[in-house]
């Protein structure tokens, strides 16, 4: 079995916005959920053989989620590092994450289903859909076998079991399992992994696929939000309970 | 602007968070909105709620294919919908399966969404989306750079519109099987638990995470739950520690209510927590730690201990209603 894992660097700590964009030259580490996907994928490797490849789109300090993920026991890692893909929305980085997976036809591929930075959406079901492959979100328990998967997922409506033949792209709720650790051991093997840096050209891309000229959304303008009219915030001295019940009686929810 | 609606329902009710967004579309079209409802048939029952809360015209797909919540086969049937009847926006209030299927489509016409937007309006006659950013530090505006455009909503930003009667004007379509749209199956289903009123539509939720300090305590969520005629909720970290069952867990992996009143007890305020409840009307918070960011989005925050403020307050709410 071929595992690939999507992942994302994000930034660590509090992020801020400078041109309407991102500002994205801050310490960063892989996003959180994505590791749990790497786990996943490392566990598949370990029941069935077979590779786990990394892969992102970022500035070169992607690469450092990439080796974390290597660290963490991936085999090797593909890096579309390109200034060109700068500012890519959802739609241009499935573009992007789509032409990679396409070169390397992956059984099953991977995603981490939140981004703690909260700008990323959901880009799975736009590179399944790319791929022409058949996707499953929010899954919290993954079988695979050569062929097919069973996954147990969480939806609003209650718990599905599905299944679905291979090759197809999941993406994984934290819920799934508990990452590793990348051990001194393994961060020092993953310095000699391969790791692939390409551009967009690269990948078969021209710069006005990705980047803003590939985006079809744009932000306008960024301004303040409205605060929550007439929000307090006070200190029990023992009169919590009552300050509590006037609260609900003046709005009618009492 | 020519806007198709994309109508989420369990069978029985419609979505709460698609009416309101129905209601919204119906603003910039003078009433003329269509919509697209799919599921097991019939659906002449949700059809005819939905004409009165604003679908002037809706695609009906009555399709056994469609019963489960999967995402492909709802994406064939919208771009048929969308290339049928030159419509050129999809407007959906976010939930697993709208996040998928609207993304899904995305990828498919290569077309720009903007997601977790709490309004929508017209510039120029150019539809512009308001999206809050950054844990919602900041406010942005986001548009589109072409058409199709692709629009989720945070639930629960818009008021379904009152009500009209309305004969539904509907049109049965078929959901083309396309490949690999039919791939995935579902095998079993297991539906949320439905032990006093659910929290998917409870008016009053009261939500407890790990400061209220053992399972035992969640006695104090249902005490108050039962006085404010609400059900219970649960964080994931709570759920977790196995202090209440999964079916009430509220957050990004859980449910997305809401309510017109939350009650957080012992509830820091994690991400994960936020954006499944930051729609309610109001929000109380009780936390010991008063740099807990639960207080950012609280209307009346109370730092303070919930296992003596609780029980005080549930008499309080007895005694009131002793009295009335």
């Amino acid at each position: 079995m071929k595992v690939a894992v999507c992942v994302k660097h994000v930034p660590s700590g509090r992020l801020r916005l400078e041109d309407n964009r991102l500002v994205r030259d801050v310490p960063g580490e892989i996003n959180d959920a994505d590791k749990h996907a790497v786990e996943e994928a490392l566990r598949v490797r370990e029941a069935h053989g077979g590779e786990v490849v990394v892969v992102t789109v970022g500035p070169p300090a992607a690469g450092e989620s990439l080796r974390t993920a290597l660290a963490m026991g991936a085999d090797r890692a593909v890096h579309v590092s390109d200034p060109a893909a700068a500012g890519s929305d959802l739609v241009a980085t499935s573009a992007v994450l789509g032409h990679v997976l396409r070169r390397e036809q992956a059984d099953l591929v991977l995603f981490g289903q939140q981004t703690s930075d909260g700008v990323g959406g959901v880009v799975w079901p736009a590179v399944a859909e790319r791929l022409g492959l058949p996707f499953v979100s929010q899954v919290t328990r993954l079988e695979v076998d050569g062929e097919r998967l069973r996954a147990g997922r969480q939806t609003e409506s209650g718990d599905d079991v599905v299944e679905s033949p291979l090759p197809a792209v999941v993406s994984v709720s934290d819920a799934i399992n508990e990452p590793r650790y990348a051990s001194l051991k393994g961060q020092m093997a993953a310095k000699k992994k391969p790791l692939e840096v390409l551009t967009l050209a690269d990948v078969g891309l021209s710069p006005s696929d990705a980047g803003e000229p590939g985006s079809r959304t744009v932000v306008l303008a960024v301004g303040a939000p409205p605060a929550r009219a007439g929000a307090r915030t006070v200190t029990d001295e023992g009169d919590a309970a009552r300050v509590i019940l006037d609260y609900l009686v003046e709005r009618e929810l009492a | 602007m020519k806007p198709l609606v994309f109508l989420e329902h369990d069978g029985a009710e419609l979505e709460s968070g698609a009416v309101g967004v129905l209601g919204k579309a119906a603003t910039f079209t003078d009433g003329d909105v269509a919509a697209v409802l799919a599921g097991r048939g019939p659906l002449d029952g949700l059809a005819a709620r939905a004409a009165a809360h604003g679908a002037a015209r809706m695609f009906v797909a009555e399709d056994d294919a469609l019963d489960p919540p999967v995402a492909q086969p709802r994406i064939d049937l919208i771009e048929r919908v969308m290339a049928d009847g030159g419509y050129d926006t999809v407007l959906f209030s976010t939930s697993v399966l709208a996040a998928d299927v609207a993304a899904g489509l995305a990828g498919r016409l290569g077309a720009g969404l903007n997601w977790d937007l709490v309004d929508l309006e017209l510039r120029d006659g150019e539809p512009v989306g308001r999206r809050l950013a950054l844990q919602d530090s900041v406010m942005v505006d986001v548009g589109w750079r072409s058409t199709p455009r692709l629009a989720l909503f945070r639930r629960g930003v818009f008021d379904a519109a009152t009500p009209v009667a309305r004969e539904p004007v509907t049109e049965a379509v078929t959901v083309p099987a396309t490949e690999p749209s039919r791939r995935v199956t579902v095998v079993e289903h297991t539906p949320s638990a439905a032990d006093g009123p659910s929290i998917g539509d409870a008016e009053v939720i009261v939500a407890g995470g790990i400061g209220l300090g053992g399972a035992e305590h969640f006695a104090l969520a249902e005490e108050l739950a039962a006085v404010l005629g609400g059900a219970v909720g649960a964080t994931r970290a709570a759920v977790y520690k196995g202090w209440y069952p999964a079916a009430a867990q509220i957050g990004q992996t859980g449910r997305t209510v809401s309510p017109r009143l939350y009650v957080a007890l012992g509830i820091s305020g994690a991400v994960q927590h936020k954006v499944g409840m930051q729609n309610s009307k109001v929000i109380v918070a009780v936390n010991t730690d008063a740099q807990a960011p639960i207080f950012g989005f609280s209307d009346l925050g109370v730092v303070g201990d919930v296992h003596s403020i609780v029980p005080k307050l549930v008499d309080l709410l007895q005694e009131r209603k002793g009295r009335d």
